[in-house]
């Protein structure tokens, strides 16, 4: 360890990025020592000067691998119809609307023009602003199986997640038949998009929660300065990325292998994990520099592992407490599992004791979550970092693969038999 | 209810004002050429001179041979008032002028100024047309007669619910105070376009405008509602109280009959009726003191459904994939209310302090359900 790494003052730009940082599992991909250039800011100058659209189409969803955007709204919700060929049309709807709003238009014929007795199609209030790189992003919930006669169709890999150590997960933030993620990198995008699928959907399906986020925790950049969470802490610096088609293929991306016939329709999807983790702001605010930096296993300046110099300095977790959170989240303590995290910053105000409710909203995609996320969250049973954080909201979802074309639909694959 | 409002009618009038340039007091320039039309209307009859007559500047010369004070109307085919006069005394004359663009209408005489009054059809001919589509001129003059019986039949059991009040015997004023309010709650967006008498009778605590006076300007049932559950004791000014709501009421009642309704009013008002209870009673809001959402709700969702099949020959054939979500949307949100009474025809429905959180959430998922492709009944009806 040299002394100058941590007398480092961090830069002005590095601080740009403030905001969000992988907390929980933030190390699960610390791994290569490939240094990277950075450019300070996670967002591609070019596509956020330009506000440029993300393509829709592909073989898998955008906003998974896609660079991550600055912010998030993500929405659960419960299935109200019982009426399959009517949720199929909503998919059908959502999956036009979609297309239509992730190329910066506006949903149907618009937000102003049309008949003056009538409530137009649009909200109205992305009008004027620019694509924004808004993804969307839709996923199935174990419970969305047992609707529709689709019990066969459940891929194994969908489990229903245990109960981990620590949970105090409150049903109100937790489950749903579906979710949509929307990134973008403004925050007024996003929710526009999730508030006129939700309109669409009325009468089919509900909203049973939803999530605000900002300041992104993760990268999929590696180019990219290495975002930090509300605790000050850069985390997930060897997230995997979205160029890394090797580790994506090996990490993220279900392959045809991992599926039966039944559960064929989920070839080129992935699973996600959506965590809502509450930060105990304050006490970890009145904890010392040296037990902040113990607990993570980084320095908090420049972010580097105990006893190396760089962020990117390959960890070597022996020299970490046995309790920290690096070493217990790392690939090598957990047998090489490794899972995309795009996970963001929440701020929902302060609760009732004048406290600020805030913490990570935690996204993990994997290909396999009984190799991805449950062995790292267990394995961080003991994390010294549980004594500031608590885990408060959950959910599980399958996310299909990609919508190919202008013909095909979100789910095609799981709704159509002869796909 | 808030105190102000913008009129469901507000809308409703720019479409009305396209078709038909109304109340105009310009005296015809033919004199007592074509234009005039001579009106004898007695206590059983009302007698024209003419049943055709030319576009433009239209005359009723009107006599009274009657005993009884009457009134007389031009009327559009949907019952909307081209022009009228009030109060023609016995053995008087008056002249009523107004533009009139050709179309079919009536004429009414109203002896004792009461109910729908004699009709006399009479054509309008040449110039340019004020042409609806008559099946919903058909729907506006059944909807103004649904909204006029119900405030007809409202005024008896507001007096019985007044009268517990003045008698001062709590439980049977308790009992009468909901079923009092039905005939308000299904027509409200008709009820609430006369913006001085929603606040009156209809007021919550919460929407006192700034610097209004508690007890001095909060007036209407809420104001009952709160002595009789919360303050469970009923004064002096209680009783001023009630007897001002009979009097406020009466007013409404005269005026239902003159709202302006159009076909986009109808659906518009439907919806909203829809959103009163998603703002109001889904959350309790309404009924804090007597609990007693879920009798306004079911009104609510009667006054929207009725507005909406009155509506429905039209916007079927404009958009069937609409009509048949509203329909499964109406009958799931009824089936839902029906849970909360014990039987169908009974307006006696749960407290709603007894109504879980997961319940009231399983009732608000309904009203969204309904109300979205409720908002867009308007622009099915006027494609």
């Amino acid at each position: 360890m040299t002394d100058t790494s941590k007398s480092q003052a961090p830069s002005r730009r590095s601080l740009i990025g403030w905001g969000g940082a992988g907390l929980a599992l933030g190390a699960a991909a610390a791994g290569g020592a490939v240094a990277m250039a950075r450019t300070g800011n996670d967002v591609d100058p070019t596509a956020a000067e330009t506000g440029a659209p993300v393509e829709f189409h592909g073989a898998h969803q955008a906003g998974i691998a896609t660079p991550v955007q600055d912010r998030l709204h993500f929405a659960a919700f419960d299935v109200e119809t019982d009426d399959r060929a009517e949720f199929v049309r909503m998919l059908k709807d959502w999956t036009v609307a979609a297309r239509r709003m992730t190329a910066g238009q506006p949903v149907g014929e618009g937000a102003y023009g049309g008949l003056a007795e009538a409530p137009p199609d649009d909200t109205g209030e992305a009008l004027g602003l620019k694509p924004s790189r808004l993804t969307l992003t839709i996923g199935f919930g174990p419970s969305l199986f047992e609707k529709f006669g689709l019990a066969d169709m459940r891929p194994e890999a969908l489990v229903d997640l245990p109960k981990f150590s620590g949970d105090n997960l409150d049903k109100n933030r937790s489950g749903g038949d579906l979710c949509i993620q929307a990134c973008a990198d403004d925050p007024q995008v996003a929710v526009h998009a999730i508030r006129n699928l939700a309109r669409i959907g009325f009468g089919k399906v509900v909203i049973r929660w939803s999530q605000l986020g900002f300041g992104k925790t993760s990268s999929t950049t590696p180019e990219a300065q290495t975002p930090r969470n509300l605790m000050g802490f850069k985390d997930g610096t060897r997230n995997i990325a979205g160029t890394e088609t090797d580790r994506l293929k090996k990490f993220v991306w279900v392959d045809e292998k991992d599926v039966d016939e039944k559960s064929a329709w989920m070839t080129g999807g992935s699973y996600l994990v959506a965590r809502r983790i509450r930060m105990h702001i304050e006490t970890w605010d009145r904890t010392s520099l040296q037990e902040q930096e113990d607990i993570f296993g980084r320095d908090k300046g420049e972010g580097a592992p105990v006893g190396k110099a760089k962020e990117r300095d390959e960890p070597f977790l022996k020299a970490m407490k046995p309790e920290a959170h690096v070493r217990l989240a790392h690939p090598d303590t957990n047998d090489g599992a490794t899972i995309l995290r795009r996970g963001y910053s929440f701020t929902d105000g302060t609760d009732g004791l004048g406290r600020l409710d805030a913490g990570l909203f935690f996204l993990a995609y994997q290909r396999d979550v009984r190799k991805g996320f449950i062995p790292i969250q267990r394995s961080l049973a003991i994390d010294v970092l549980n004594e500031y954080i608590q885990h408060v909201g959950s959910a599980i979802f399958a996310i299909p693969p990609g919508v190919r074309d202008k013909d095909d639909w979100w789910g095609r694959t799981l709704f159509s038999r002869e796909a | 209810m808030r105190a102000v409002r913008l009129s469901v009618v507000t809308a409703a009038a720019t479409v009305a004002a396209l078709t038909a340039v109304t109340g105009c007091t310009e005296k015809g320039s033919s004199g007592d050429g074509d234009g005039v039309i001579t009106v004898t209307a007695t206590d059983d009859k009302c007698e024209v001179s003419k049943t055709e007559v030319a576009a433009g500047s239209v005359e009723l010369a009107v006599e009274n041979k009657g005993s009884k004070v009457t009134e007389v109307y031009i009327l559009f085919p949907d019952d909307r008032v081209v022009t009228e006069r009030e109060n023609i005394g016995p053995g008087t004359k008056q002249r009523v002028t107004a533009e009139v663009k050709a179309g079919d209408y009536q004429i009414a005489c109203k002896p004792g100024m009461k109910g729908k009054g004699i009709r006399q059809d009479i054509k309008v001919t040449g110039g340019s047309t004020a042409q609806r589509d008559p099946r919903l001129d058909k729907a506006v003059a059944a909807y103004r007669e649904y909204a006029q019986t119900q405030a007809d039949e409202t005024l008896p059991k507001v007096e019985t619910f007044v009268k517990a009040v003045k008698d001062g015997d709590m439980e049977a004023a308790k009992a009468a105070y909901a079923p009092s309010r039905i005939g308000w709650e299904r027509t409200e967006p008709v009820a609430e376009s006369f913006g001085d008498i929603d606040p009156k009778v209809d007021l919550r605590e919460d929407g006192l405008e700034d610097g209004q006076d508690l007890e001095k300007d909060w007036t209407g049932w809420h104001r009952l509602e709160r002595s009789l559950w919360k303050d469970k004791k009923l004064t002096d000014r209680d009783k001023e109280l009630a007897d001002q709501l009979v009097k406020d009421l009466a007013d409404w009642q005269n005026r239902v009959g003159k709202a302006e309704i159009t076909p986009t009013s109808m659906a518009n008002g439907a919806k909203e009726l829809l959103d009163e209870v998603a703002t109001g009673k889904v959350t309790g809001e309404e009924e804090r003191y007597s609990h007693t959402d879920l009798v306004d709700f079911k009104a609510n969702v009667e006054g929207a459904e009725t507005s909406y099949e009155l509506l429905k020959p039209v916007a079927q054939e404009n958009d069937a994939a609409l009509t048949t979500e509203l329909d499964k949307q109406f009958a799931a949100l009824n089936t839902l209310l029906d849970k909360y009474r014990a039987d169908n025809t009974s307006y006696d429905f749960t407290s709603y302090d007894k109504v879980g959180e997961a319940d009231r959430k399983e009732l608000s998922d309904a009203v969204n359900a309904l109300a979205e492709p409720l908002s867009k009944l308007a622009a099915a009806v006027v494609k």
